[in-house]
C-alpha cells in the first residue's frame, strides 16, 4: 500500500513523523554549509543579458509620445562571451508639436547609428578592435537625432535616455527628465542620470527642498531636450552593470507617479522580468495614469 | 522662425543706403493665432518707432504681405558679439568687454527707464549684441517676449543659459535684464557658452579661476549681477553702470593692469634633506623599513635611510637606472640599461641574482604570484620566478616595453612603443591586443571597471579590461608618457603640454587642468587631500586634488621626470640636478 502511494504522490506521501527524528542530528561544518550555499546559487558560465519592456497611454492622454526600444543579444564561444544590448526611452514633449514624431525619430536614429557602427566589429570577422570609444559613438548617435529630429519636425523636442550594454559596461546618452536607474535585490534604488529640469537644477543649487520640488509648480520645465537649441550637451558616461541588479529606463509617466519603494518593490518581487514590466505600468495606471508611461528592464545574469 | 536680409532703400536711387530687412513668417494654421501674430509684429514695430538711442537701430518701416510681415531697419556693418567671442583665440581684453558692458548698461537703463511703461529687453545675450565697424555695440532683436505657458511639459522660454530663475517661473523684470548681462559677460570674459553648462551654475565657473588676467573688481560686479535672488542684484541698470565706471576710472581707465600673483607661497620651503647622486634621477624611489632606494643615471642603486638621507650602501650596475625598485622577501628588484635585472639584497646591498635580457631594460619590475613581470627594449615581456631567477615565458611583442606591467585579476597589462597594447594571462596567452596611433610609453593604471593608459598619440584612453573595447578616450594638448593616477572617482594625469588633467572617469569629462611651464612626463601621486606632481620646469607640485588649486611648489635645478613618493607625511622626489629631496607634504 505505502508503495502505491509513494509511486501516485512521490516525496509529499513521506510521513512527517520522520523528521522529528533527526533533530538531534550534528551540525553542518563551515565547509558543508559553504558547499551547499555554493551548489544553490545562481551560476552559469554563460553570461547572458534579458530585458523586457512595458508600454501605456495612460489614462487621461489620447496620444501617446512615448518611444522605446529594447534590443537583446547574447553571443558565447569559444573566443569568449559578449553580451550586447541597447535600451532607449524618449518622451516627447507635449505643448510642442509633434512630441511623437520626434521621440519615434530619436529612438530609430540612435539604434540605427549604435547598430550600424557596432555591425562590423559584432557580426562581421574582424581582428582589430574598433578605434572609436563608446561614449564617441552614443554622442554620434545623438548629434545624428538631433538633426533628423531638426529636420523631420522643427521645434518639436524630447527626452533620450539611451543605454548600450558590451560586456559588463552600460554607456548611457542622456537629456531630459526621463531617467535610467540601478536596482538592487536589497531594495535600493540609485538612479544614474541627472534630471534637465528647472525643479531639479533648483534643488541642487539649494534654492528648494525635495519637499518643495514634490508641489512646485513648473515641474515639467525642462532646460535640455532633443531637437531644441542649437547646441546640445548631452550627458554620457559608462557605468559597470549592477550585478547583481537590474537596469530601469523609464520615462516621467512612471517615475512621477509611482513611489520608489513601490517601483523597487515590483522588480523584486516580480517571478519574471515581464511580469515586473506589467506591474510597473498597471501601478502607474492605479494612481491615475496621468501620462505616458514607458519601461525597459534589463539584467545581466551569470 | 524668420530670417534677416540686407537690402538696398530704393527711395535714394543715387546712393547706395543699405537697410536690414527682418521677415516673419506667419505660419499658424488658426486665424486667431495668426491675428495676433501679425497684432504682436506691430507692437513691435511700434516700440522701436518710439525709441531713441545709439544702441538701438533705428526702424524705418514696416509692412505685412500675405502670411510675412517685414520690419525694415537700420542697417549694423559689424558683427554679433558671440562671432567675435569665438573669432578670437584666447580671451578678449578686459578693458574691450568693460567698454561693451558699460554701453549695455546704457541701453538697458534706457529701456527700463521707458516713459509711460518700462520695457525689459528679456532675450540680451551675445548673439543679439551687434559690434558695428567702429566698435561700439547695437541691441538687435527687440522680438516680441514670448508668453510664458504653464502646465505644458517642456515648454522653454528665454535663451537657455543666460536666462535667471525667475524667468523660468514667467516673470521678466529689470533685474531679469541684469543677470542675462552678467551672463553675457561672464561668457565673453570666460569663453564658457552657458548653453553648454547646467542652468544657473556661474558659480561654479569662478571668472578668475577661468580667466586670470581679470580683475577681482570686474568679477565682482558680474557676480552681483548673477545673484540667484533678484533682490541681492543691482537694483538698476544705472547702478551697475557706475560700478563698471569706477573699475574702469580705478584702474586709469583701461591701462593694462599688471599680472596678478596669487597667494602662492613658492620660496620658504625647505627640504628635510638633500642627497646627491653623481648623475641625473630620472625615476621614481621606493621605500621599505626606513630605507629609501632609488636608482641614478651614474649606473647606482642607492639605499638611503629615509629620516635624514645618510647614504647606506650603493650597488653598480653597467648602465643607468631609470625604473623604480621593487622589494619583496627582503630584496630589491631593479632593471638597468645594461640590460638586465638585478636582485639585490635589501639589508647588504649585495646581489643575489641577475636575470639578462637582450636590450636595455627601462621597464619597472612588477611582482604578482611569486613572478616578476617587466618589459625590455629586447621586444619581450618577461616572467621570471622570484626565487629561482629563472624565465617562467616570455611573451613578445611589436616594439621595446618601457612601461611598467600592470597586473589585474590575472591578467597582465602593457603598451609598447609600437603603439600596441597587450591583456596577458598568467600563463603568458594574449587575450587581447589593443592600437594606439603612437607609442605607448606611460604605464597603466585600472580598477576592474577600466583601465587607463596614455599615448604620444595624445590621448587618454579608458578600455574595458575584459574585452579590450574603448569606453571613452580624452584628448590632451600634446603627447603623454606620464602614468595615469585614480583620485577617487578623478583620472589624473599629465601631458608633454605642460598640463596636469583631471578627467571624471565615468564621463571622460575635464574636471580641473594645471599649468605648468614644461613637459609633464612623471606620474601624479595622490596623499591625503593633495596631489604631488613633478614637471620638467625642475618644479615639484603640490596641489588640492580636488579643484587643482596649487598649494606649493618647490623648485629643485633640473627637470623632474620622475614620480614622487609620499610616506609618513614625506615626500621624496628625484631630479636631474643629481638630488634626492625629501619634503614635508
Amino acid at each position: 500500500m505505502d508503495k502505491i502511494f509513494r509511486f501516485l504522490f512521490g516525496n509529499r506521501s513521506t510521513p512527517p513523523e520522520k523528521v522529528m527524528d533527526t533533530a538531534n542530528t550534528a551540525p553542518l561544518t563551515e565547509e558543508q554549509l559553504k558547499a551547499i550555499v555554493n551548489s544553490q546559487n545562481m551560476q552559469f558560465d554563460l553570461q547572458q543579458l534579458i530585458s523586457a519592456a512595458g508600454q501605456s497611454v495612460g489614462k487621461q492622454r489620447d496620444l501617446n509620445e512615448d518611444s522605446l526600444l529594447a534590443i537583446t543579444t547574447t553571443m558565447a564561444g569559444n573566443s569568449g562571451n559578449l553580451p550586447f544590448g541597447l535600451y532607449i526611452v524618449a518622451d516627447g514633449m507635449g505643448g510642442h508639436q509633434f512630441g511623437e514624431v520626434a521621440s519615434n525619430a530619436a529612438v530609430r536614429t540612435v539604434a540605427g547609428y549604435i547598430l550600424k557602427k557596432f555591425q562590423p566589429y559584432l557580426f562581421q570577422i574582424k581582428v582589430e578592435t574598433m578605434e572609436e570609444s563608446f561614449q564617441e559613438i552614443m554622442s554620434g548617435a545623438v548629434s545624428e537625432a538631433q538633426r533628423i529630429i531638426q529636420r523631420e519636425a522643427p521645434g518639436s523636442g524630447t527626452t533620450l535616455t539611451a543605454a548600450l550594454v558590451l560586456g559588463q559596461q552600460i554607456t548611457v546618452a542622456h537629456v531630459g527628465d526621463s531617467r535610467a536607474s540601478f536596482i538592487y535585490p536589497d531594495g535600493r534604488l540609485e538612479t544614474v542620470t541627472r534630471d534637465h529640469s528647472l525643479v531639479q537644477r533648483l534643488q541642487e543649487l539649494g534654492h528648494i527642498t525635495a519637499e518643495e520640488a514634490e508641489n512646485y509648480p513648473h515641474r515639467n520645465v525642462l532646460y535640455k531636450a532633443l531637437g531644441q537649441g542649437d547646441i546640445l550637451d548631452p550627458e554620457i558616461f559608462t557605468l559597470a552593470f549592477p550585478q547583481p541588479g537590474t537596469l530601469m529606463i523609464c520615462s516621467d509617466g512612471l517615475w512621477g507617479v509611482v513611489a520608489e519603494q513601490d517601483i523597487v518593490r515590483a522588480v523584486n518581487e516580480a517571478p519574471s522580468l515581464q511580469r515586473a514590466c506589467q506591474n510597473l505600468v498597471a501601478a502607474a495606471n492605479m494612481a491615475g495614469g496621468p501620462d505616458n508611461i514607458s519601461v525597459v528592464l534589463a539584467q545581466l545574469i551569470g | 522662425m524668420g530670417s534677416v536680409y540686407r537690402a538696398r532703400d530704393m527711395h535714394f536711387p543715387n546712393v547706395t543706403k543699405l537697410v536690414a530687412v527682418k521677415e516673419m513668417i506667419n505660419s499658424a494654421p488658426d486665424p486667431l493665432v495668426r491675428e495676433t501674430i501679425v497684432q504682436n509684429f506691430e507692437r513691435e514695430a511700434n516700440l522701436l518707432a518710439t525709441l531713441h538711442h545709439p544702441s538701438i537701430p533705428k526702424i524705418y518701416d514696416y509692412f505685412s504681405l500675405e502670411s510675412r510681415s517685414y520690419l525694415v531697419l537700420e542697417f549694423i556693418h559689424g558683427k554679433d558679439m558671440e562671432a567675435v567671442i569665438n573669432e578670437t583665440n584666447g580671451f578678449l581684453p578686459e578693458e574691450q568687454i568693460l567698454t561693451w558692458a558699460i554701453d549695455l548698461c546704457d541701453v538697458l537703463d534706457y529701456l527700463h527707464k521707458h516713459k509711460p511703461d518700462p520695457i525689459i529687453f528679456r532675450d540680451m545675450k551675445p548673439s543679439n549684441v551687434m559690434i558695428n565697424s567702429s566698435g561700439d555695440i547695437m541691441l538687435v532683436d527687440f522680438g516680441i517676449a514670448k508668453a510664458f505657458q504653464s502646465g505644458i511639459k517642456g515648454t522653454m522660454i528665454g535663451t537657455e543659459g543666460y536666462s535667471p530663475p525667475e524667468q523660468y517661473r514667467g516673470e521678466a523684470t529689470q533685474a531679469a535684464d541684469i543677470y542675462s548681462l552678467g551672463a553675457t559677460l561672464h561668457h565673453a570674459l570666460t569663453r564658457r557658452d552657458p548653453r553648454l553648462e547646467p542652468p544657473f551654475s556661474f558659480a561654479e565657473r569662478p571668472i578668475r579661476r577661468i580667466n586670470p588676467a581679470v580683475s577681482p573688481e570686474m568679477e565682482t560686479i558680474v557676480n552681483r549681477a548673477l545673484e540667484y535672488d533678484p533682490e541681492n542684484r543691482f537694483k538698476s541698470a544705472s547702478e551697475m553702470r557706475d560700478a563698471l565706471v569706477s573699475i574702469a576710472r580705478k584702474t586709469g581707465i583701461l591701462v593694462r593692469m599688471g599680472p596678478k600673483t596669487g597667494p602662492i607661497k613658492s620660496e620658504g620651503i625647505k627640504p628635510l634633506w638633500k642627497f646627491k647622486c653623481e648623475d641625473e634621477i630620472r625615476g621614481t624611489p621606493t621605500i621599505h623599513q626606513g630605507a629609501l632606494y632609488i636608482g641614478s643615471y651614474d649606473h647606482n642603486l642607492y639605499a638611503l635611510d629615509a629620516a635624514e638621507g645618510k647614504f647606506q650602501w650603493k650597488y653598480p650596475t653597467d648602465g643607468g637606472i631609470v625604473s623604480r625598485p621593487l622589494v619583496v622577501e627582503g630584496n630589491i628588484f631593479v632593471g638597468s640599461e645594461d640590460q638586465r635585472l638585478h636582485v639585490v639584497s635589501a639589508r647588504s646591498g649585495k646581489v643575489v641574482w641577475t636575470y639578462y635580457t637582450d636590450a636595455p631594460v627601462r621597464s619597472s619590475p612588477t611582482v604578482a604570484e611569486g613572478h616578476i613581470f617587466f618589459g625590455s627594449d629586447d621586444r619581450y615581456l618577461h616572467a621570471v620566478n622570484i626565487n629561482s631567477g629563472r624565465m617562467a615565458w616570455r611573451f613578445e611583442s611589436a616594439d621595446a616595453i618601457r612601461s611598467t606591467p600592470f597586473v589585474m585579476s590575472e591578467m597582465v597589462y602593457f603598451g609598447c612603443e609600437s603603439g600596441d597594447y597587450y591583456a596577458v594571462s598568467f600563463r603568458g596567452e594574449m587575450k587581447w591586443r589593443f592600437r594606439a596611433k603612437r607609442a605607448i610609453t606611460a604605464s597603466t593604471t585600472g580598477t576592474g571597471q577600466a583601465i587607463y593608459f596614455t599615448s604620444v598619440d595624445n590621448t587618454l584612453y579608458a578600455l574595458d579590461p575584459r574585452n579590450g573595447w574603448v569606453l571613452w578616450r580624452f584628448r590632451l594638448g600634446k603627447s603623454s608618457i606620464s602614468t595615469p593616477c585614480i583620485a577617487d572617482d578623478l583620472i589624473i594625469v599629465g601631458a608633454a603640454d605642460g598640463f596636469i588633467y583631471a578627467v571624471e572617469a565615468k564621463s571622460a569629462k575635464e574636471v580641473w587642468r594645471f599649468r605648468t611651464d614644461h613637459q609633464v612626463n612623471g606620474s601624479a601621486v595622490i596623499y591625503k587631500d593633495s596631489l604631488y606632481c613633478g614637471s620638467v620646469d625642475g618644479n615639484l607640485y603640490c596641489l588640492e586634488y580636488r579643484t587643482g588649486r596649487l598649494r606649493w611648489k618647490f623648485g629643485t635645478e633640473g627637470a623632474i621626470t620622475g614620480t614622487p613618493l609620499v610616506y609618513d607625511d614625506v615626500v621624496y622626489i628625484g631630479s636631474t640636478d643629481h638630488h634626492v629631496y625629501a619634503l614635508l607634504a
